[in-house]
């Protein structure tokens, strides 16, 4: 671990330089913003307080070990998965030029275009026992069932499978991100002595970019946890699906917060254990980063990086959207009318809307942790990003909860001094809707804006203090510029989350308001896979334009790649 | 410079045209409902057009839509809760959230046992949940009912979906009411016992698996197999065509039997459009709709079924009242919980 501290610049200048009263008003509006945002995690874990149902006693006799140790399983898979392609690949199209390269840099974000239960179903139709491929399996060889072994795509292995096909692209971004933005002269003078590039990867670049893959790995098993449509539809009994089960099923809405609570609980402490394993540790880069040089590879070693290059993107995004192409060009006719553009200005304008203010909210609050000193801020801010580890219609309900009450007591406060009423203002409008996504998607947000801050040497805060500059204008002359490729990062994924989210919107959504996400699930509940396919692909196609623009602006713009090969 | 208040006029205008609009906007009236959009939506744009009252629609999951109405409170838009399950409407009527209503057209038109005495909720539409079988490999003389299913001949030769769904919730809450926890628990036990795969998928999954030798026999609700038999989709018609339903229980209580309902919410403010909507769905032709649309029975007596539910043949179904299986509806889950039912 050595090599890490020596790459690492000490920290040079002593606290007391940050702690000055013009970070205050920033501070202020940060925390308000934090305390805001936790609103509906805060109800839930409310729950906690409120008395325990009987309930609980049958969930810890029967089910409740069944759903801790399957949803530990899945995310420990999903974790390795994910890693396993999302550190290969950045790694490959960091550090190493080959045929295709530039190609692969920007289609192996493509698979998260797909929600997770949307390429579930997909390959479910494809693979199950009635599907097209086992049934012509059968017709060529005259199996019959019990004659042959196929593996069981609705299973948690299966599970693991869609969802890392769909997730890894959090790892790859971030990590190749955090590459790119480490100097090459550190691979080359590795490579100069003679370093293997596995040793390279794992003791030099891979611990320096800890901070990145571990903001990826953090929303990987925030998602994963909160995922419930593959889950359910895969009969794998994780917390998700014991929590809607414990609502719906047993009629106990409180014990199912509660539940939500322990799993919310869980998930803070490890990201917690991990700050702490990390500790007073920065991971700053030199103020001269080098950039360029890639190694280059030839032969059957080309070869070997374009077929693991290319394994991701096909099955995780050409091969399920063929299948949807397919259904779709059967189907499109019937299911394709004028309504369908209204879907889709309502999900772009939905995700418009939340991306901005969860890009605004997470430069507030990230900036915040940078210049604020009080140990409780890290803790305040986390707080307010915890949503996304929460079953979405759970934090529907925390949003819902608190958001009513308020409309309530302000109305009933308006009838008695003033005599009129003001009804619902928040509740059931596109207000608590956005809110709703903001608060579930805002560690998405905060992890890539906070990654990319950290990365800035603090000594630049300092030189820039000494010279006068005010905490704002440091943020907006200084920092703002050089996380430009943090904020789109994060714009990119949240606008994609926004436009993939469902049981919030179910929940929370103004009369006739639906999206394409809606109809999707509308449709493929009702078991007509094929008939949501050309809304499930149209989700593919808006979220594939972000990925474009991001791609392209960040070549442009040099700030992930540099100057190019 | 006068800009600087224009927004705080913009504000109040905007406010005074709201409430203003809602004071000369025509009848209209909120629905809240359980039903997917496309199988509610035709009817009410039919009613729309028929009565010039304006329908605004939400759909979601029915506890969710539930837990909408009780925190919005009095203030609730919601007028009509419309669900797919009795047990829906018994648990919203358990959390005060609905009204009774007392109306000569409904009580007419759906026989007394699939509405609540009381007038809190009314049934729609009537969803069977029979054993579908591979006649090739199955006799019926085979089958006689639900309770036989438990039988060793039928080991590793029966699927059904997981019992996270409403319907296998509400199958095993009729077996609690008719004979009691430790049979219904035994029974649950016997069944898993005899499944040939883990529970997983949907309805029509179940189906499919039938049709292609995964299984023998599926408990599924009819209306998919009408489905799957008019899809656009020949591997799907083609996978109906190998099966067959069959009715459960004939010789005693009758095939398990579910409904889709709605209700009047509690603080409608427009009750009177609500009424005339919940009219509307039980009249001949929306009750027609249900059966040609989506295969479900009629609940009005007298409607002709469509042709193919006419095939399927008569059968009894069982005269359980309805908002017993609300009320068990946890007591089976836990039941299935123990049984291991994932």
């Amino acid at each position: 671990m050595g090599t890490r501290n020596e790459a690492l610049v000490p920290l040079g200048f002593p606290q007391r330089f940050r702690q000055q009263k013009s970070n205050l008003g920033w501070l202020f509006f940060a925390v308000c913003t934090a305390l805001l945002l936790s609103i509906p995690v805060v109800t839930v874990l409310y729950s906690v307080t409120l008395p325990t149902s009987d309930i609980w006693a049958h969930l810890r006799s029967t089910v409740l070990a069944d759903y801790a140790l399957n949803s530990l399983v899945l995310a420990v898979g999903v974790c390795l998965g994910t890693s396993l392609i999302g550190i290969t690949t950045a790694w490959l199209c960091s550090a190493y030029s080959f045929p295709g390269r530039k190609l692969f840099s920007w289609t192996l974000l493509l698979p998260l275009a797909f929600p997770p239960y949307i390429i579930a179903y997909t390959y479910t139709g494809m693979l199950d026992f009635a599907g097209p491929v086992q049934t012509s399996l059968r017709t060529i060889f005259d199996w019959e069932y019990g004659d042959y072994w196929f593996p069981e795509i609705r299973s948690i292995a299966g599970a693991t499978l869609m969802i890392s096909l769909v997730l890894y692209p959090y790892v790859y971004l971030l990590l190749r991100t955090a590459f790119s933005e480490q100097s090459s002269s550190l691979r080359e003078a590795s490579h100069m002595f003679g370093v293997g590039s596995y040793k390279t990867l794992f003791t030099i670049i891979l611990p320096m970019a800890r901070p990145a893959l571990v903001a990826g790995l953090t929303l990987v098993v925030m998602e994963t946890l909160a995922d419930y449509g593959t889950v359910h539809y895969f009969g794998v009994p994780t917390f998700t699906t014991g929590i809607l089960r414990t609502w719906f099923g047993l009629g106990d809405r409180v014990a199912a917060t509660q539940l939500a609570s322990l799993l919310l609980l869980c998930v803070f402490a490890v990201i917690l254990a991990e700050r702490y394993s990390r500790k007073a540790v920065r991971y700053q880069n030199p103020a001269r980063v080098q950039k360029g040089w890639r190694y280059p590879l030839s032969g059957i070693k080309a070869i070997a990086a374009i077929v693991i290059c290319s394994l991701p993107v096909l099955l995780g995004f050409v091969v399920p959207a063929l299948q949807l192409g397919a259904w779709t060009l059967r189907t499109a006719p019937e299911i394709i009318d004028y309504s369908f553009l209204t879907l889709v200005i309502n999900t772009v304008q939905l995700a418009v809307i939340v991306t901005l203010i969860i890009i605004a909210a997470s430069a507030v609050l990230a900036y915040g942790k940078r210049v604020g000193t009080h140990f409780s801020i890290p803790y305040t801010v986390n707080l307010s990003s915890m949503g996304y580890a929460v079953p979405g219609v759970i934090i529907a309900v925390g949003v819902l909860l608190p958001f009513a009450w308020l409309d309530n007591a302000l109305d009933a406060w308006l009838q008695q001094n003033l005599g009129i009423s003001s009804g619902l203002i928040l509740t059931g409008t596109l207000i608590s809707l956005a809110f709703a996504h903001v608060v579930r998607f805002m560690a998405i947000g905060l992890n890539s804006v906070d990654a990319s801050l950290a990365k800035i040497h603090r000594s630049i805060d300092d030189a820039a203090q000494l010279l006068g500059r005010k905490t704002f204008e440091r943020f907006t002359s200084i920092h703002l510029p050089m996380i430009r490729g943090g904020i789109l990062t994060a714009a990119l994924l949240v606008f994609v989350e926004v436009t993939k989210e469902l049981p919030a919107t179910l929940v929370l959504r103004p009369f006739d308001f639906n999206t394409l996400a809606v109809r999707t699930y509308e449709l493929a509940s009702d078991e007509r896979l094929a008939d949501a396919s050309s809304s499930a692909l149209l989700i593919v196609a808006i979220s594939v334009l972000p990925i474009l623009i991001l791609n392209r602006s960040i070549i442009q713009s040099g700030v992930v790649h540099g100057a190019q090969t | 410079m006068k800009s600087r208040s224009l927004p705080g006029v913009w504000f109040v205008l905007g406010v005074c045209l709201c409430l203003l609009g809602s004071l000369l906007s025509a009848a209209e009236v909120n629905v809240y409902s359980a039903r997917k959009e496309n199988l509610i939506k035709p009817l009410l744009l039919q009613f729309a057009e028929q009565t010039d009252i304006k329908v605004n629609l939400i759909t979601g999951k029915a506890d969710a839509l539930l837990q909408r109405i009780v925190s919005e409170g009095e203030h609730s838009p919601a007028d009509l809760l419309i669900t797919v399950d009795a047990g829906r409407l018994y648990r919203a009527q358990q959390a005060q959230a609905l009204q009774p209503i007392d109306s000569k057209v409904l009580k007419d038109s759906i026989p007394g046992q699939y509405r609540d005495p009381a007038g809190y909720w009314y049934a729609l539409s009537l969803r069977t949940r029979p054993i579908m079988y591979a006649p090739d490999r199955v006799s019926p003389e085979d089958l006689s009912t639900y309770e036989a299913l438990v039988d060793p001949t039928w080991k590793q030769r029966i699927c059904i979906r997981s019992s996270n769904n409403i319907y296998n919730q509400s199958l095993v809450a009729s077996m609690l009411a008719h004979h009691g926890e430790s049979e219904a628990l035994a029974w649950s036990r016997g069944l898993v016992g005899n499944f040939a795969r883990s529970p997983q998928g949907g309805d029509r999954d179940q189906i499919r698996a039938v049709a292609a030798g995964q299984c023998d026999l599926a408990i599924a609700n009819s209306y998919y197999l009408g489905k799957m038999l008019t899809s656009g989709d020949t591997a799907q018609r083609s996978a109906a065509e190998k099966v067959r339903i069959f009715w459960p229980n004939q010789e005693g209580r009758g095939v398990h039997v579910n409904i889709s309902g709605a209700a009047v919410a509690r603080h409608s403010k427009n009750r009177a459009s609500a009424i005339k909507l919940l009219e509307f769905l039980v009249s001949d032709d929306a009750q027609r709709w249900y059966a040609e649309t989506n295969f479900e029975y009629p609940v009005k007596a007298g409607i002709r079924p469509s042709e193919m539910l006419e095939n399927w043949g008569k059968f009894k179904s069982d005269i359980l009242s309805l908002h017993q299986l609300g009320e068990l509806n946890a007591q089976a889950v836990m039941i299935m919980d123990r049984a291991h039912w994932k």
